[in-house]
């Protein structure tokens, strides 16, 4: 099946962030500060395909989201 | 009329369209208790991945272009189709025919085969080496690596939000810019020149230079590239890229013959999901979702139409796929629009539709400090509002618009007590 999906690591974990929720409280950033930034007021950039030994520092973020944005797939669960 | 089709652990539930919504719509299937045979066709080669980074952070090089892969709850328990469309949909017998000539026999479809970028009106000249279009992941990685040549000037045929957000990018990698529009300001037709005007105000901030009012008639070409855009005027602006940023269209050719009652602006269905015929029969084994569903909003009287919005394609999907998985329970599907548009350090989001507004008002903030909401009023009703960098306050006023509340609100707001509202035209064309 003609599939490419070519990334940095092998197996990351996939994040989306439903920026429609997100009111930029700013927890992930504390949380997971090398995969959530703040761009100016508001602007939320996070990495969509961290390596899977960011695990912890991603659920720490996923659960400190006050409006709950934020979802994680992780390959090895 | 027929009742919905009970599925089976041997039935086969075929999803059509590999982005957002096709992911949502069968994972809902799944989590409604669905354990057939279950199959995703999407003509990119991909997984279903994220659009919005695309003309963001992928065209500044935050990220790289195959890194937005969506994350899913759904494992081993789906066989992908990828890199295959559907060409025809014979409703009689059931099965569904795809560009590689092959069928799938269905027992339950779900359609969410999106849009595709609209093309530039002359062919020839969209397929100059220098011209872009942003919609798939391929398109952004093209751009991006144009971009990253540095050219001399790009030119953004389309002050819409993604021309907007191109138009930041440049300005952020440093590159000059000129965004062209027919409107009076960008963002014209999406929430008027009164509001558009002020994000336009912005962007001249940070150096886009704006040919508003202009129309593009031709994208010149000198030994075979893109060198100028010649406008309806006759004037000429040298760039060597344009990026066409003109909207979508809806992918729906491949319904002609079905029946359905399907065309550029979507394919109909009834108020409970299930797309219907030229006749308005709805056919009980097929839905759609995302941007190519065009349903009838209880918001706004059940006038059908079709959103382009990110948070929709997943909760049309999920009310989607449920109804086909046969859970019918949950209550008609209208919430209300809303999207975000990130352009440079500055966000912009919106709720309700400004369509038919006659009304706006800055009610919260100050659009000197880049920071306000603009409440839209038709009729006396609250129909609409957009935020620029306040995006804590758009809830509140999404409450306003879902219960239609009076226009203009009567409560003075906590961070301007006492000045008196302003109510303006929104300056739509």
């Amino acid at each position: 099946m003609p599939t490419t999906d070519d990334s940095r690591d092998p197996t990351p974990l996939r994040v989306s962030v439903d920026l429609n929720l997100c009111q930029a409280y700013a927890q992930c950033c504390y949380a997971a500060p090398r995969h959530f930034r703040l761009i100016g007021r508001e602007a939320l950039f996070y990495d969509p395909a961290p390596s899977a030994d960011a695990r912890a520092d991603m659920e720490r973020a996923r659960i400190s989201c006050p409006v709950q944005a934020i979802r994680v797939e992780d390959p090895d669960v | 009329m027929s009742d919905v089709a009970a599925l089976t652990s041997d039935s086969h539930a075929v999803v059509v369209g590999g982005g957002l919504a096709g992911l949502r719509g069968a994972e809902a299937m799944r989590d409604a208790g669905f354990e057939g045979r279950l199959t995703i066709v999407g003509n990119e080669p991909h997984r279903p991945y994220d659009r919005p980074p695309l003309s963001k952070h992928v065209l500044t090089g935050l990220l790289p272009p195959d890194v937005t892969r969506l994350p899913s709850d759904l494992d081993g328990d789906v066989e992908w189709r990828l890199g295959v469309g559907a060409a025809s949909l014979d409703r009689g017998a059931r099965t569904l025919r795809l560009t590689d000539g092959t069928t799938l026999r269905y027992d339950a479809l779900l359609i969410a085969t999106g849009t595709r970028a609209r093309p530039w009106i002359h062919p020839e000249e969209e397929r100059l080496p220098g011209v872009f279009s942003i919609r798939s992941r391929d398109d952004a990685a093209s751009l991006r690596a144009a971009l990253v040549a540095r050219p001399k000037r790009v030119v953004v045929i389309g002050a819409g939000f993604i021309g907007c957000e191109v138009a930041a990018v440049c300005r952020e990698l440093d590159l000059p810019v000129c965004l062209i529009d027919p409107s009076p300001s960008p963002l014209g037709r999406v929430i008027g020149s009164a509001v558009g005007g002020l994000i336009g105000a912005v962007h001249e901030g940070w150096g886009v230079e704006m040919r508003l009012g202009a129309e593009v008639a031709h994208l010149e070409a000198k030994g075979g590239r893109f060198v100028g855009v010649r406008l309806k005027d006759g004037g000429r602006i040298e760039a060597q890229v344009a990026v066409v940023a003109l909207g979508a269209v809806r992918n729906t050719e491949w319904l002609d013959g079905s029946g359905l009652s399907a065309d550029s602006g979507g394919i109909d269905c009834d108020e409970r999901g299930f797309v219907t015929d030229a006749f308005g029969q709805p056919d009980p084994r097929i839905a759609a979702a995302g941007d190519v569903a065009r349903f009838p909003h209880p918001l706004y009287g059940g006038r059908r139409i079709a959103l382009e919005h990110w948070g929709h394609a997943v909760a049309q999907a999920r009310h989607a796929g449920r109804l086909l998985a046969g859970d019918a329970s949950g209550p008609v599907y209208g919430a209300v629009p809303n999207f975000w548009s990130t352009q440079g350090d500055m966000v912009v989001k919106s709720v309700g539709l400004t369509e038919g507004a006659d009304a706006v008002a800055i009610v919260q903030g100050d659009p000197a400090e880049r920071r306000f909401v603009a409440l839209y009023g038709r009729a006396g009703r609250c129909v609409a509002a957009v935020s620029v960098d306040s995006a804590r306050w758009l809830p509140a006023y999404g409450h306003l618009i879902e219960t239609a509340a009076p226009f203009p609100p009567a409560e003075a707001v906590t961070d301007r007590p006492s000045r008196k509202i302003d109510i303006l035209d929104p300056g739509f064309a």
